[in-house]
């Protein structure tokens, strides 16, 4: 694997090869997420989930990816064509870029940059603007109240991500992602930085808009949120990033924590996906157990919890790195 | 202070508690069927259509074309021809319902002097046309006779001139 990869030769054919990786990689995470989410839900309420197309409904999620690229995009009369035509694609473009810098093992990465770290932080940071234009261009009151609750909710879970982040950045001094693996040989930054993690895994859950932080969406007030209006392929790309979204997020969490693709015996990428699914688990865990938060307890939850937490731990991190 | 701690301790324990919960049952065998491709035993009081009792005796239905039942239901949707076999006996050569009429009120068992009906266990009755709940009796205690390995009952031909143009116009599922 590594000669294959030392093979491609110049900085440009790695670019290619691994941008048409990225774009393989992010649909067959997307089929796979949605099936594993259905069949982990339907376990959890003990029924045997989709079961007919395929074994076990396994490429039930390509029959209907099928189904939606046949429907109509629908653009309904008022809405703001080039913004409403713009979202779904200003959505799904920042989410492609931050694969540029996650290691999948130490040769699979596409480009290993110093500032890895701030790079997806930015970027995701960009799924909120999407989703701004695609509440507003709908035309909808839903929908803008899905895009506002969305804005509010992000820039409130920003800032204890962000701190939580810090405190491992402080202990290993660089923003690079491989540097943060390599770091954590001795001992994964889950054990060291329990409270991190746990805040780390609550604020990503709340920054993909999943359950039970899924108000932008909440589909027992806002029919469908800020994806209301959408249809077909349009819509298809919503639900794409979404589940994109909790891949880079476990995949952070993974470089972050879990001490990325470091294991015994099998290959790192091996071990570097199975730590990112058993993230993913977790997450949709949450998902079929909390109920949904209303949103005056989401933000208290934010502001009032999560922020001071998220403090407290960067101060004692700092005191222990500066006293040790 | 100390209770803004302890609320924010209990509920991360009440979390934790509600996710053991869910992962118990993550674990646990599903409860569903899948419905069309699976069959569950029903109770033996379920009331489905009504069919005809195969008489342990004689391995066959006590059936003798009375059309008592016929007579009884409120919604006529019972069909019975009876054809003289010999001098005595009359056996039916048709014995249809369109269930579809069907309101489960039981006046035909409680009326047939031979107490050969009785409610089936069958509660898969979907169908794609209204004639796929027209049940044909006869036929489905042959198909009960084959699977208990009995000798099938032979349907008698039923009489050819006049009682034929009389008959119903619904069509009888084979």
């Amino acid at each position: 694997m590594e000669q294959l990869v030392q093979s491609l030769g110049s900085e440009g054919t790695k670019m290619v090869v691994g941008l048409i990786a990225v774009i393989a990689l992010v649909s067959v995470n997307a089929l796979f997420l949605i099936w594993m989410e259905r069949k982990v839900a339907a376990h959890m309420q003990l029924r045997p989930g989709p079961m007919e197309v395929g074994w076990h409904g396994c490429i039930q999620t390509i029959a209907d990816a099928i189904k939606l690229m046949g429907k109509e995009l629908i653009t309904p009369e008022e809405v703001d064509r080039p913004i409403f035509f713009l979202a779904p694609i200003v959505i799904f473009l920042p989410v492609l870029l931050s694969f540029l810098v996650i290691p999948f093992s130490s040769s699979w990465i596409i480009r290993d940059m110093n500032v890895g770290l701030v790079l997806i932080l930015a970027f995701s940071t960009l799924g909120v603007l999407a989703i701004l234009m695609a509440g507003w261009a709908s035309n909808n009151k839903y929908s803008v109240l899905g895009a506002i609750r969305s804005v509010a909710q992000n820039i409130a879970y920003e800032i204890p991500l962000l701190v939580t982040v810090m405190s491992v950045i402080l202990m290993v001094g660089s923003f690079k992602l491989t540097d943060i693996v390599a770091a954590q040989s001795g001992c994964w930054f889950v054990l060291t930085q329990p409270l991190a993690f746990i805040l780390y895994i609550i604020c990503g859950t709340a920054e993909t808009n999943r359950a039970p932080f899924d108000i932008p969406e909440a589909e027992s007030e806002l029919v469908a949120g800020f994806h209301t209006e959408y249809s077909g392929m349009r819509f298809a790309l919503f639900f794409l990033a979404e589940y994109t979204n909790m891949l880079i997020v476990a995949a952070v969490a993974t470089v972050l924590f879990l001490g990325g693709w470091k294991g015994p015996f099998l290959p790192g990428v091996i071990w570097f996906l199975i730590k990112v699914y058993a993230v993913i688990f977790l997450m949709m865990w949450f998902r079929w157990t909390f109920p949904r938060v209303r949103f005056d307890q989401l933000i208290t939850f934010a502001w009032k919890i999560l922020i001071p937490l998220a403090f407290v731990n960067l101060l004692i991190t700092a005191l222990v790195l500066k006293l040790r | 202070m100390m209770t803004y701690f302890k609320d924010i301790l209990s509920g991360f324990y009440s979390l934790l508690a509600g996710m053991a919960v869910t992962i118990r049952y993550f674990v646990k065998p599903i409860v569903t069927v899948q419905y069309p491709r699976q069959k569950i035993q029903m109770t033996p009081r379920y009331r489905g259509h009504i069919e005809l009792i195969i008489d342990p005796e004689t391995g066959t239905h006590n059936c003798i074309a009375c059309e008592m039942c016929v007579r009884i239901c409120p919604s006529q949707l019972i069909h019975v021809e009876g054809v003289k076999v010999d001098a005595k006996k009359k056996l039916p050569s048709r014995y249809y319902i369109e269930y579809y009429y069907c309101s489960l009120c039981g006046l035909c068992l409680e009326s047939c002097p031979t107490k050969t009906l009785k409610w089936s266990n069958e509660y898969r009755m979907a169908g794609h046309r209204r004639e796929d709940s027209v049940i044909n009796l006869l036929a489905r205690m042959q198909e009960q006779q084959y699977a208990l390995g009995l000798p099938l009952t032979p349907i008698p031909e039923p009489k050819p001139e006049a009682e034929a143009a009389a008959a119903p116009a619904a069509e009888v599922k084979e």
